[in-house]
């Protein structure tokens, strides 16, 4: 099952490939039917999923057993809600894609590779094919970013994404490396390597594996100081995929966190969590303020980005201290953390594709060339205003109950990093309300850029792309409990596996 | 005394080729001289039957007094070589077509490969040594096939460099005598240790120095840019290729099985030799604007992740499994890059590539396959091979060479990028692009298309290959 969702976006850019010269219309509505046909599957999976089973449909296959590595796949209620992410946030960005038009069948063929990919990395039970579809990962959005963005800048911004991101997965492999040898007898299984914790007990050399583990995945996140390939990459990239970029590839390194850094590494987690939380409460601040200091739309989203993640962090890092708190709290704080990657998945996502909207009418991101869109576009600007407060964290959206869970888990045991990330919010609050007040109130003002058809409200495509997203956020935001049911004893196990 | 013959019969179909070929050759109208290819083509094939066969019976054995081992490590060369070697037979076809020394080119080509299997299986210095000249005369013919300036300047080099360090290798082997008073590995085993410290270590330098050559390692590697560049691109595929899978071979035998109770330090010696062919072979690359120039220093970094395996040959179980694995993979990738290039006679320059993606995808996807191949990223041979070395040099306790080849990883990165970039480029003003990008013709292509996906398949299956590579090496 869960191999048929991962390659079944594959197969289809296979076919696609194969046949040449269709209307661009078909290459269009094969993708928006094959994210469909994917989601409805990864419904079914979540429907027969057993809450309380652990890891379930499971499926193992030799590989390359003489390397110690294997198929292996598997969800449980870390990934599931990840995969689901992963399969929706694609169908919404096949749908905005709809009225793209340059070279499509190339687009749409990299995007349903990138869709197998970024769903074969969370349902990956294997560090090597984890790795793999990591490195994939990487290269899709390369030549997504090189392919569609704008021109010079977009191609040194897609390098310089590479390049570092690059570096970080490097880093990673020799983490796995020593993950795999210190394991007798050797393998790269995830669930095996979970089970014995090899490294339980070796002191530096846990440690240089948590240091090399830790600065891949910090680059994928991204952490401050590792985020400077970030704001090129997003603001030179297309609406579409920034999106996949911002709501999926960073859950990558957040969520490698969860998945390979603390079961398998938890006396060294345990002994260095104080790291990942001063890193987490420095990036909140870091991103929320020099987030508030740009002026270009997408930049400043992609930078909330990295504030962000930074709770992530800041709930992992928690999660491994074990004085002054109790299981609950931990637990606690690594449901937020999973909750958050799915709210910043859809919030993030949503603002992204409204960010396209916004250059593709006026043809640039500056905050301060708008004033007064709530006129022209009403439908535009709703729901621009609802992601972002639901990004800011006003209760009743996803983004309220992930920080909620974050900052309660967290700060019984620190009391003082989580009340400096609080702050956050705060600056948070401050840049999204100040960039609302001057594109959409006020009078009516557009960039020289503007189109002939002047500045148009949401077309249908877009909406349709748009406003599920925020629909789920709403969903997650007033009705949790069917996420949390999931997330809940899986998180229970993650901190039982650190607090061995 | 195990006289078997039937052991070497690899060896000996393409040795009896190269006579059968150039004897017909002699005879055989100019536009009939394609026949003298087809032999070698069925020379590799039945060197490759008879190896599967080998190596599925488990007919492993020493021959000649031991001084040639057929055991895994023989294997896995073979294959490599024979497989290698059939490719480059298929890049070479329109380049030679009709051309005067036809057969001459062919039989060349038959006899250095056999001097690369002769080292691969060299259990002796001697053996070894007599391998190194087989495989080095004709490759020096090779490299002045074109008769321009540029080819005979690339002959002359290659011819020097060589013979230099063939006579150093061949006054090593004398020292090595001198000090064990036995050529082959087995007395060397038993007798150096005893030996004098100096003699060892002078004699051991000066062997491995024609090994290097043959590798394309620092500090040997002068020739690599410079043959590379100037012999037609087929010949620069195999000289870049073919000898690297022998000399390294046949360096890791000497160091796993005559010096593995020494006190010379050659781990590191081989360590810094690893670090230095990688990082320099990266930097000389960074800036390169020739297509040939940029692959040739990418094999020297290459051959400096590849000696990382000889570093840890008898301090980790993976080192024979890495390198045997990455030298398969490697010499796939490698091929299919340069057949891209015999494929684009004319695009000499990183710039003429402009645009290939949007007038010839399917070249296109074999060479990012190729180059990102050569990177290391999945799912491709070269990321297995680099996984299995870069696990072989940790467990080896050489981390830091592990470190730096990633460090090398990430800039290699950057080289290959540069040549990937203009590929993808869609620049109205790219006319002249076109031009340089007119094909040679099918066999090229089919080459090119065949090393891309094998290069593929090896990452995603090369759980087949894996236990190939990990049979004992056999001394005596």
């Amino acid at each position: 099952m869960l191999t048929v969702i991962t390659f079944l976006p594959l197969l289809v850019c296979a076919v696609l490939l194969g046949l040449r010269a269709l209307p661009d219309r078909v290459y269009r509505w094969t993708w928006v039917g094959a994210a469909a046909a994917d989601l409805a599957l990864v419904v079914a999976v979540w429907a027969g999923f057993d809450t309380g089973g652990g890891t379930q449909y499971q499926e193992r296959a030799r590989w390359i057993p003489g390397a110690g590595v294997g198929y292996h796949v598997g969800v449980d209620g870390l990934s599931l809600p990840l995969v689901a992410l992963t399969c929706v946030l694609f169908l919404a960005v096949a749908v905005y894609a709809l009225r793209e038009t340059r070279r499509v069948r190339a687009y749409v063929c990299l995007f349903l590779f990138l869709q197998t990919v970024c769903v074969g990395l969370f349902v990956a039970l294997d560090l090597i094919l984890f790795f793999v579809f990591f490195d994939l990962a990487i290269a899709g959005m390369f030549f997504v970013i090189a392919g569609w963005g704008n021109g010079a800048a977009a191609r040194a911004a897609a390098l310089k994404f590479f390049l570092c991101t690059f570096t970080g997965s490097l880093a990673l492999l020799l983490g796995f490396i020593g993950l795999y040898l210190a394991a007798s007898p050797h393998t790269f299984d995830i669930v095996e390597l979970t089970r014995t914790a090899p490294l339980a007990g070796r002191g530096a050399y846990a440690a240089l594996v948590l240091l090399a583990v830790g600065v891949g995945l910090a680059v994928k996140t991204p952490t401050v100081p590792f985020h400077t390939w970030l704001p090129p990459a997003h603001s030179e990239a297309p609406a579409t995929g920034s999106a996949v970029l911002a709501g999926v590839l960073l859950k990558m390194g957040t969520y490698g966190f969860l998945r390979i850094a603390m079961p398998m590494l938890p006396g060294s987690w345990r002994h260095y969590a104080l790291v990942f939380i001063v890193v987490g409460a420095v990036s909140v601040v870091y991103g929320a303020l020099v987030a508030l200091a740009q002026t270009d739309f997408k930049r400043m989203i992609a930078y909330t980005s990295v504030n962000h993640m930074g709770y992530v962090i800041l709930a992992v890092g928690a999660a491994g201290v074990l004085a002054g708190t109790d299981t609950q709290a931990r637990s606690l704080a690594v449901t937020g953390a999973v909750t958050q990657m799915v709210s910043h998945g859809l919030l993030t996502g949503a603002l992204f594709l409204l960010s396209g909207v916004l250059h593709d009418r006026g043809g640039t991101y500056a905050i301060g060339a708008y004033s007064g869109l709530a006129g022209p576009s009403p439908r535009f600007a709703a729901l621009t205003a609802v992601a972002a407060f639901g990004s800011l964290g006003i209760p009743g959206l996803s983004g309220f109950t992930a920080e909620f869970q974050i900052f309660t888990g967290s700060l019984a045991s620190q009391a003082t990093a989580t009340g400096i990330a609080l702050t956050g919010i705060l600056l948070t609050a401050a840049l999204f309300l100040r960039a609302l007040r001057q594109m959409f109130l006020g009078p009516e003002r557009l960039p020289a850029s503007t189109g002939a058809g002047g500045f148009g409200d949401l077309a249908a495509a877009e909406s349709s792309a748009i406003v599920p997203l925020l629909f789920l956020a709403l969903v997650i935001g007033v009705l949790p409990r069917f996420l949390l049911d999931v997330v809940e004893p899986a998180s229970r196990t993650v901190v039982g596996l650190v607090a061995r | 005394m195990n006289q078997n013959l039937a052991a070497l019969l690899p060896e000996i179909a393409l040795v009896a080729a190269a006579v059968i070929g150039l004897v017909a050759g002699a005879w055989l109208p100019r536009r009939r001289q394609r026949a003298v290819g087809v032999l070698a083509a069925v020379a590799c094939v039945t060197g490759l039957v008879c190896t599967a066969v080998t190596m599925a019976t488990g007919r492993q054995q020493t021959v000649f007094s031991g001084t040639f081992a057929v055991d895994a490590a023989t294997g896995m060369g073979r294959l490599t070589v024979l497989g290698a070697l059939l490719l480059v037979l298929m890049m070479s076809v329109e380049t030679v077509r009709r051309h005067k020394r036809e057969t001459e080119y062919y039989v060349l080509l038959l006899l250095s490969a056999a001097g690369t299997l002769a080292m691969i299986g060299a259990n002796d210095l001697l053996m070894a040594f007599a391998g190194y000249l087989l495989a080095s005369i004709p490759a020096y013919a090779l490299a002045g096939f074109a008769k321009d300036a540029a080819s005979t300047e690339a002959a002359l080099k290659y011819y020097l460099v060589g013979a230099l360090l063939g006579a150093v290798m061949l006054a090593g082997t004398a020292v090595l005598y001198g000090a064990g008073h036995a050529t082959g590995y087995a007395g060397l085993r038993t007798a150096l240790p005893g030996a004098s410290y100096g003699l060892v270590a002078v004699g051991f330098v000066a062997v491995l120095a024609g090994l290097l050559f043959k590798i394309g390692g620092v500090p040997a590697h002068f020739w690599v840019p410079d043959v590379t560049d100037g012999v037609p691109a087929p010949v620069a595929g195999y000289v870049t290729t073919l000898p690297k899978a022998g000399g390294l071979i046949a360096a890791y035998r000497l160091l796993h099985q005559a010096l593995s109770g020494t006190d010379v330090n050659w781990p590191l010696l081989l360590a810094v030799l690893a670090a230095a062919s990688m990082t320099l072979g990266n930097l000389a690359a960074f800036f390169q604007t020739s297509v040939k120039r940029l692959l040739a220093y990418s094999t020297v970094s290459q051959a400096g992740y590849l000696l990382m395996a000889l570093a840890v040959a008898t301090r980790s179980g993976l080192a024979q499994r890495g390198l045997l694995f990455y030298l398969a993979a490697y010499a796939l990738t490698n091929l299919g890059v340069f057949a891209v290039v015999t494929e684009l006679p004319h695009a000499r320059a990183l710039q003429d590539y402009r645009g290939l993606g949007r007038r010839r995808p399917g070249l296109a996807a074999v060479l990012v396959i190729c180059l990102l191949g050569l990177v290391g990223t999945p799912p491709t041979g070269v990321f297995l091979g680099k996984l299995e070395v870069f696990s072989a040099a940790v467990d080896g306790g050489r981390t830091w060479l592990a470190v730096l080849a990633v460090v090398n990883t990430v800039a290699s990165l950057f080289y290959y990028l540069r040549w990937l970039g203009p590929v993808f480029r869609t620049d109205p003003d790219d006319g002249l692009a076109a031009d340089a990008q007119a094909v040679l013709g099918r066999w090229a292509a089919a080459a090119a298309y065949t090393a891309g996906a094998g290069s593929l398949a090896l990452g995603i299956a090369g759980g087949a290959l894996l236990p190939l590579t990990t049979g004992a090496l056999l001394l005596r």
